[in-house]
């Protein structure tokens, strides 16, 4: 099976406009800015969580604290895959308990990632509430989760792809559908 | 079979695994070293799995630590110890250990006195097989423990220089550390009295010293093992203040090595004899470390046996 791009829907234009709108509201509906921490799910929302964080410090002139999160521990499909996955380190060096957490990722799609994630914060602490921040939201949820900040709404079918590229990553801010092709 | 698996179904011992499996426990063990730390220390990975601690010989903390590293991923352990166990009536090693199989145990961790008893085990056993220690052959975790503690202080293993000083005749920590240290680059090099040092163990790839002060110039680590007291019966050193004298690692000799020579101990210790409590408990010891470290590379053993699918 191979994959064949399809077409750029978000450059980085797109990427740091979404980005700043998404910043803008987290600081509107988190009034008390100095609660607010971010948590990055490895690979690609953790710099979208430092990009987040230095937004909010030109908004608010605060930077909130930033952590990254691995969430193979956590995942449900374990016992369904022949390898084990490989374990990254979790780094939260904060306490997220009373704190707001948003909690970030590049793509939304089936929610068991995100699932994945909320077990595995609360398991750090009790935090006052969880907020979901994505950068693209593809649709066909599996589970009851949505996202609170959503950068752009992609409809996709499930032969579809969404690459996010992210310069710390890949080199490049780019946002790609690419398909499966037999 | 992707790069991320360990390619057995058992650890019997390091002797033969490859410079691939030991860099992906020890780089697992970083990762699971964050559980350890936490104030919830619980992860639901392993929900639903059982690991048996079988022991047919005293340990506090190996067995203390595989059942922690079990637990912390949500695991079940049993613990079978022999003093209490139909093994006073007579019940073989492979009786005792089918039945708790058929009760459904997916992972066997075994000490036993005799060498070769977990690859006996391992040999009849559809579960999982993890040697604690068995005789004088090999104690595996020990040894990842101790290397994933010299990698986290010296940021490497690959060209350093390794010495182990003691009763290497009968240390099975003292085998698991030469052929690991061996594969990943490190020099090994060992020191003892002539009696307590296997026959020809020069052809295993090692330095070998009958001259502590001599060795301890040429270490970046030192690994003091200690003096199974337990296992002398012979005669082979005449008394514990003379070991001391010729063997232990005191405040003089430590002043005479080089000064960030990092001090590791598999424990328990015999304080005054083979380590002086003032390089015990002094700063370039890292023993303590090495008990907390035992259980994240416990872990990602645990992890990386058990966490994928049949």
């Amino acid at each position: 099976m191979a994959l064949q791009e399809k077409a750029r829907i978000m450059d980085e234009d797109a990427i740091r406009r979404a980005l700043s709108r998404i910043a803008h509201e987290i600081a509107e509906r988190n009034l008390d800015v100095d609660n607010l921490v971010f948590i990055g799910i490895r690979r690609r929302g953790v710099p979208l969580a430092e990009r987040l964080a230095a937004e909010i410090q030109r908004i608010e002139q605060k930077k909130p604290p930033v952590g990254v999160l691995d969430i193979t521990l956590y995942r449900d499909d374990l016992t369904t895959k022949h390898d084990t996955p490989m374990v990254h380190k979790t780094d939260v060096p904060f306490t997220v308990a009373g704190k707001d957490v948003i909690l970030v990722d590049d793509v939304l799609y089936t929610g068991r990632t995100a699932r994945a994630a909320l077990d595995a914060v609360i398991d750090l602490g009790r935090p006052r509430t969880i907020q979901l921040a994505v950068l693209v939201d593809r649709g066909h949820r599996e589970l009851p989760i949505r996202a609170d900040y959503v950068g752009k709404n992609v409809p996709t079918s499930q032969r579809e792809v969404i690459e996010v590229r992210l310069a710390e990553v890949d080199g490049v801010n780019e946002v790609w559908i690419v398909e499966k092709t037999d | 079979m992707s790069e991320h698996t360990l390619a057995r179904k058992d650890i019997l011992g390091l002797r033969g695994m490859s410079r691939e499996e030991i860099t992906l426990i020890l780089d697992t063990a970083a990762s699971m070293l964050e559980i350890v730390d936490r104030d919830i220390k619980k992860v639901p990975t392993l929900r639903g799995k059982s690991v048996l601690t079988l022991f047919y010989e005293p340990s506090t903390r190996t067995r203390s630590s595989f059942e922690l590293a079990a637990k912390y991923l949500s695991a079940d352990t049993l613990s079978i110890s022999t003093q209490t166990s139909s093994v006073q009536k007579g019940e073989t090693l492979l009786d005792t250990a089918r039945n708790i199989e058929v009760m459904g145990v997916d992972t066997v961790v075994i000490r036993h006195s005799a060498s070769g008893a977990s690859h006996f085990l391992a040999r009849h056993l559809k579960a999982h097989v993890i040697n604690a220690g068995d005789g004088m052959n090999e104690h595996p975790t020990q040894g990842l423990l101790d290397m994933f503690t010299i990698r986290t202080h010296l940021g490497r293993l690959e060209g350093l220089r390794v010495l182990i000083v003691g009763d290497i005749l009968h240390s099975r920590v003292a085998r698991s550390n030469i052929w690991g240290l061996l594969t990943m680059g490190a020099r090994v090099a060992v020191a003892g009295p002539a009696t307590l040092l296997p026959p020809r163990v020069a052809e295993l790839g090692v330095d070998v010293y009958t001259d502590l002060d001599l060795a301890l110039r040429h270490a970046d680590v030192v690994n003091v093992l200690r003096l199974q007291l337990e296992r002398q019966k012979k005669g082979l050193f005449a008394s514990a203040r003379e070991y001391n004298e010729f063997w232990g690692l005191t405040p003089e000799r430590l002043r005479a090595s080089q000064p960030d020579l990092l001090v590791l101990h598999p424990g328990p210790m015999n304080r005054g004899v083979e380590i002086t409590s003032e390089v015990a408990d002094g700063p370039q010891a890292v023993i303590l470390e090495q008990v907390k470290n035992g259980v994240a590379v416990r872990m990602a053993i645990l992890y990386l046996l058990m966490g994928g699918g049949e």
